[in-house]
């Protein structure tokens, strides 16, 4: 097992950078709501960024992510090609599910990326599943569940935590706590508001961390991850965060007030992490600006696909509810 | 190859199924509460442990919910789980792991998974287990797009449809009806396979059509015999599945014989013989010489005490009055 982080300035460019791009991602997607080409709910990250960032870099190509309906992000991170994500938010047929999941729905089996759930606390028992058949199948990989703080209330959380710990699945739990299921803040729900401590009565291995540092979150998963990955059962990781925007397009952040969120916007992990960066000559002004050059093509691209790819005919509506042959990850 | 019929019962036929696709497929394994040490609640799984160890006869923590969804994970990643639920009535506990995810995930994902997972349940009323254990919930299933739902009513359906159930690349609900598992019945050993997409024909007549599923098989079969002592011919037609539902077959009969008694064990209020009921309104009225009549289950949770138990069970006196009073009138 490895206590190390790889802090060199490949790695911080690297969190930067994937950080920023997730953060933009979104910011462009809240002018196409706007503009009524995104539809639906739509769930935004800011603020959460170093969560996903975090966990997708110590995380290899072999592991499975479960992902919340708030997973542009965690798609992001983890490899999801802009343009497929973006034309699924548009709806179109080169979507990455042809369109029919939407915001809350990102799938794309290439990337072990499964779901997008949109059930609070439905996908954890799925990735207990994934882990079961990983430990057979793919020794050495395994899954990285995401969930909102929210979720804790659950059954299928306290099922999948005692499963995952019973038979020692490789599965890290990754708890996003932002403070708030939708408009209930945590104090209002929990009866323990320190989530990671759940984890003890299911004698499974915990920590807390600061996720608006991204460094240290990077860190914490980074831990977590080696854990899990030496056999040494499941691990349940609770990162305090906070998201900066309302829980979707329909939220009018009655349950909290302008004072709270400006609060917490002085600690935005992307701009601190910038600004350290650049205190320590790790970060020019110039590859700053090459990084939002990047970033700004890169979604350019990825709307300009959206918008000119092309809507599934109505025709096909009935595939897919029936599989006519198993399409699923073959073993290792 | 042994060509000599052999007995056997509705129970053991179910075990073999399972035994036979352990040792045919290493991805193959069961889960669920009690399958292992106890033997199963239905004494299906008794034995398997001993035979093929605890990682693939894994007894659960009481966690419909958890260790279906477990299920469904295992299925989109390469396993081929067979899951038990003691009865259908434990099934609500798992019904979002089963509705929002096995049954949507291949449509959501645009096609990118399959989630080939078996669940297995007992069902059904007959044996005072009272209402918490005795509701026949398979029509409820029925309604789900994405989902196949099987009621094997012989040994032989249920000796062959699991292996059919399990080559099926989609989530696959079998119901297995507690009254039949004592059924004992001689299977052709030539027969070693069953598809899992057409009702059959039970017994051939030409005056009545009987629809059924399930225990309420025997039961048709049972009026048939009795009509046919008052000169009524019946045609009995086994539905075995009930999604998707081979309404095909259902007219072919009823064109033949004009009369339709359909027979299911769920409740009459939006039943699965009421989706048949209204098909044939919609596709094969011009057939009917009779308005179709349904025996179902009366509108009230399954008592305890035996005459209540069974008064609010299709029985099949009922049955044949719903048919004589097709064929003869008033």
């Amino acid at each position: 097992m490895t206590d190390k982080l790889h802090l060199d300035r490949a790695h911080l460019h690297h969190l930067y950078r994937e950080m920023l791009r997730i953060r933009r991602f979104e910011a462009k997607c809240v002018e196409l709501y706007q503009a009524q080409k995104i539809r639906g709910f739509l769930h935004l990250y800011d603020g959460e960024e170093p969560v996903a960032v975090g966990v997708m870099a110590a995380l290899e190509a072999r592991d499975a992510v479960v992902a919340t309906y708030r997973e542009h992000g965690q798609a992001l991170a983890r490899g999801v090609p802009m343009r497929a994500l973006m034309a699924e938010m548009l709806g179109k047929l080169e979507g990455c599910c042809r369109g029919r999941g939407g915001s809350m729905h990102i799938f794309d089996r290439e990337r072990r990326f499964f779901g997008g759930n949109a059930i609070v606390g439905g996908s954890l028992p799925l990735a207990v599943g994934i882990a079961m058949a990983d430990k057979q199948l793919r020794p050495g990989a395994l899954t990285a569940c995401f969930f909102g703080e929210g979720a804790v209330a659950e059954g299928a959380f306290h099922e999948s935590m005692n499963l995952a710990a019973l038979w020692q699945l490789p599965v890290l739990f990754v708890c996003e706590n932002n403070l708030y299921a939708m408009g209930v803040p945590l104090k209002d729900a929990e009866s323990q508001t320190d989530v990671f401590r759940k984890a003890e009565a299911y004698r499974m291995a915990s920590a807390q961390v600061d996720a608006m540092e991204p460094v240290q979150m990077a860190a914490a998963a980074r831990r977590a991850v080696d854990h899990v990955r030496a056999g040494q059962g499941p691990f349940f990781l609770e990162c305090r965060t906070y998201r900066f925007r309302a829980h979707s397009m329909f939220d009018t952040q009655a349950y909290r007030t302008r004072e709270e969120i400006e609060s917490w916007k002085r600690r935005d992990p992307i701009e601190r992490l910038r600004r350290w960066m650049e205190d320590n000559h790790l970060l020019s002004p110039d590859e700053a600006a090459a990084i939002d050059a990047g970033i700004a093509a890169e979604i350019g691209d990825a709307v300009a696909f959206a918008e000119a790819g092309t809507l599934e005919p109505v025709a096909e509506l009935e595939r897919f509810v029936l599989m006519d042959s198993v399409v699923q990850e073959q073993a290792a | 190859m042994n060509t000599t019929p052999m007995k056997m019962t509705y129970r053991e036929a179910c075990r073999q199924a399972i035994r036979e696709a352990l040792l045919s497929d290493p991805r193959c394994f069961v889960m669920g509460e009690d399958v292992g040490k106890y033997g199963g609640c239905y004494a299906v799984t008794k034995g398997l442990l001993e035979e093929f160890g605890p990682d693939r006869i894994r007894d659960t923590p009481l966690a419909e919910n958890g260790f279906v969804g477990a299920g469904i994970g295992a299925a989109l990643t390469g396993l081929r789980p067979i899951v038990e639920i003691m009865t259908c009535n434990f099934s609500m506990l798992a019904l979002d792991q089963i509705m929002n995810n096995a049954a949507t995930l291949s449509h959501m994902s645009g096609g990118q998974f399959a989630v080939p997972v078996v669940i297995r349940m007992a069902t059904g009323g007959g044996r005072q287990l009272a209402a918490q254990h005795s509701h026949s919930l398979e029509g409820w299933y029925a309604h789900i797009p994405g989902l196949k739902v099987l009621a094997p009513a012989t040994v032989e359906d249920a000796r062959h449809m699991l292996a059919a159930a399990l080559a099926d690349p989609n989530p696959v609900l079998l119901f297995e009806h507690v009254v039949l598992y004592n059924a004992e019945d001689e299977i052709d050993p030539a027969v070693t396979a069953v598809d899992i997409a057409h009702a059959r024909r039970r017994r051939a007549g030409s005056d009545v059509s009987l629809i059924t599923y399930g225990n309420s098989l025997p039961k048709c079969l049972a009026a048939a015999d009795a009509l046919a002592g008052e000169g009524i011919s019946a045609d009995v037609i086994d539905l075995r599945v009930l999604r998707p539902l081979d309404i095909a077959a259902v007219i072919e009969s009823v064109a033949r014989t004009h009369r339709c008694v359909i027979v299911d064990e769920g409740w009459k209020s939006g039943s699965i013989s009421a989706e048949i009921s209204a098909r044939l309104a919609e596709d094969a009225l011009h057939e009917l010489d009779a308005p179709v009549r349904r025996v179902c289950s009366r509108e009230v949770p399954v008592p305890y005490a035996a005459q209540m138990e069974e008064a609010s069970l299709p029985q099949v006196s009922d049955i044949v009055a719903a048919a004589r009073g097709l064929v003869n009138p008033g």
